[in-house]
């Protein structure tokens, strides 16, 4: 096995997913199956090649320290599900 | 037992760029909610960061003011959490590679020096401001700031005692303000401390159970707050208990820390490198083109103040607590030679109005305070009422000859006039000058004062103090 059915309770609880425990087991099939068709890629010899985070080697993509416009704000809020014309409205979350 | 205490610092400085790290958007504060975002900055699906060239440049200021290895290639990660502030789910920041470690920063405490060694130095981007509704069960979420850019500092856990918290810190921030890359203001939250704590017996390596201090918006609530924190985890230790690990906040008002409310989730982020960010490469010509530019940071300064214009560390230690308090000495310097005098000064008078982060809003001019300087040192007035006629200055920004000239301070040096007022004031008291004719000279100073008294001061004192002994002997 490549997930234990924990695991996906645990990277569930962090997408905040509530599964139930029908779906947390059927995810942990589903997960699993595609966790080993990616393990393929362990057998390749990579001996002495670097560590690669993109595909092409490209550095410093930089824009220069300018201000350009920034949205309308009714724009910016636009897609809230809810707003007072001023601020995004979210239920009181304290930490 | 005797317990050490261990502290380690996490320092965010907003950089002064004039846009956010990954966008165009202003960083101006204050702007009324969410009328600074974009696309990017509201983590819109599908749109792309590009990196603030300033930003890196910022960065490598800070890294070669540190003594810090710039890692030549470095990149981006995502630091995945939920919370409203952060639109996109995650915050773009450095994990593995970041641009700078292993610096360290000089301190002085009690006239101790020691080096407190950085861990790491990373860019990262500021989340947005939630204000809680008192009322209602909702928060209002304001995206503006969402984007600022950000240099994390971390320091090693190499500071012992609250004292030295707060001079590393200080010292920080007058390196961050005399580089120019950040505005080092507490109160609007441009530059704030979250703090890492622990107790351990003397002589144990190991480190004690930490608690970590937040909501400390200034130098003087870091120290308490961290004050607070040492003797309640001592007394926890002494009663045998165990410090529970956990995030404590600092509340001002009660002078406590409280711990943080709601349940602490442990955290996992999950790092990875952000496949939209390409590596950021630091070549040596960059480099070397920072470090041409860099201007003359806090420790070299002094350290002229005393070689070139000969004054005690003391002086120079204050006169460079910030760089606009040290351009302002030097700028009245030009019109006032007198090193010292003018460090005196402004080491009383002005500092005691206007401390070295709000010199700028002093509204005397520095060539204005030179000028009554150089007033005082010609005898035109007395160092007393250069003093007066300082507080004037300050509530209105009048140049000090107008003052003088309008309130007639000018220093009564005329001898035949002062002559006439010491002798009607010796007729007055005969008790005290028979006393200084028996042999009480210390009695000088009080004629003096009487004279002083009639001239409201403008009479010059070395030349009373004589006519006084040559009237009275």
């Amino acid at each position: 096995m490549k997930i234990t059915r924990e695991e996906v309770e645990h990277v569930a609880r962090l997408a905040r997913l509530d599964l139930t425990p029908e779906e947390a087991e059927r995810m942990t099939g589903q997960l699993d199956t595609i966790l080993n068709y990616v393990a393929k890629l362990d057998e390749v010899d990579t001996t002495g090649v670097g560590e690669t985070t993109h595909s092409q080697r490209v550095t410093n993509a930089f824009r220069e320290d300018e201000v350009r416009p920034s949205l309308a704000r009714e724009k910016a809020l636009a897609n809230a599900p809810a707003d007072n014309g001023e601020a995004f409205v979210v239920p009181k979350i304290i930490s | 037992m005797e317990f050490e205490t261990v502290i380690g610092l996490e320092i965010h400085a907003q950089m002064k760029t004039r846009s956010k790290i990954f966008c165009g958007c202003s960083t101006e504060f204050g702007a009324p909610p969410n009328t600074h975002t974009c696309p990017v900055c509201l983590g819109m699906p599908g749109v792309l960061p590009v990196l603030n060239r300033k930003v890196v440049e910022f960065a490598i200021k800070l890294a070669l003011a540190t003594e810090s290895t710039i890692n030549l290639e470095n990149r981006f990660a995502r630091k995945n959490y939920f919370y409203p502030d952060l639109p996109k789910g995650y915050q773009i920041s450095q994990y593995e590679l970041p641009i700078a470690e292993h610096g360290r920063i000089g301190i002085e405490v009690d006239g101790e020096q020691k080096y407190i060694g950085i861990t790491r130095i990373h860019m990262e981007e500021d989340a947005g401001k939630l204000v809680h509704d008192d009322v209602e069960p909702v928060s209002y979420v304001d995206l503006n700031r969402t984007g600022t850019p950000l240099l994390e500092i971390v320091s090693e856990p190499d500071i012992r005692s609250p004292a030295e918290a707060a001079a590393y810190l200080r010292k920080l921030h007058a390196i961050v303000r005399y580089l120019d890359i950040c505005d080092g203001n507490m109160q609007e939250g441009s530059f704030r401390c979250d703090a890492n704590i622990s107790l351990r017996p003397r002589g144990q390596e190991e480190f004690g159970i930490r608690t970590e201090l937040k909501n400390m918006n200034s130098f003087r609530n870091v120290q308490l707050a961290l004050e607070y924190e040492e003797r309640r985890q001592r007394d926890i230790l002494l009663d045998g208990g165990q410090v529970v690990q956990q995030t404590m906040l600092w509340n001002p008002d009660k002078g406590r820390t409280e711990p943080m409310r709601g349940k602490e989730e442990a955290h996992d982020y999950r790092y990875f490198p952000d496949p939209d960010l390409v590596p950021v490469e630091v070549d040596e010509a960059w480099i070397e083109a920072v470090r041409r530019d860099l201007p003359e940071l806090p420790d070299i300064r002094r350290q002229r103040f005393m070689t070139e214009l000969g004054l005690p560390e003391y002086d120079a230690t204050i006169l460079t607590a910030s760089r606009e308090l040290a351009d302002f000495f030097e700028a009245a310097l030009a019109g006032f030679a007198n090193a010292k005098k003018l460090s005196n000064f402004i080491g009383t008078e002005l500092l005691r109005e206007y401390g070295p982060e709000r010199i700028t809003e002093c509204p005397v001019a520095p060539a204005q305070l030179a000028r009554l300087l150089a007033m005082a040192d010609e005898g035109t007035i007395s160092g007393k009422i250069a003093k007066t006629v300082f507080v004037e200055m300050l509530a209105s920004g009048t140049d000090p000859d107008v003052i003088v000239k309008e309130k007639g301070l000018v220093q009564m040096s005329d001898e035949g006039e002062l002559v006439a007022l010491v002798r009607e004031i010796i007729e007055a008291n005969p008790a005290q000058a028979q006393q200084y004719r028996d042999g009480k000279t210390k009695v000088i100073g009080f004629f003096v004062g009487q004279l002083m008294k009639k001239t409201r001061g403008q009479a010059n004192p070395q030349l009373a103090n004589r006519l006084f002994q040559q009237e009275l002997s």
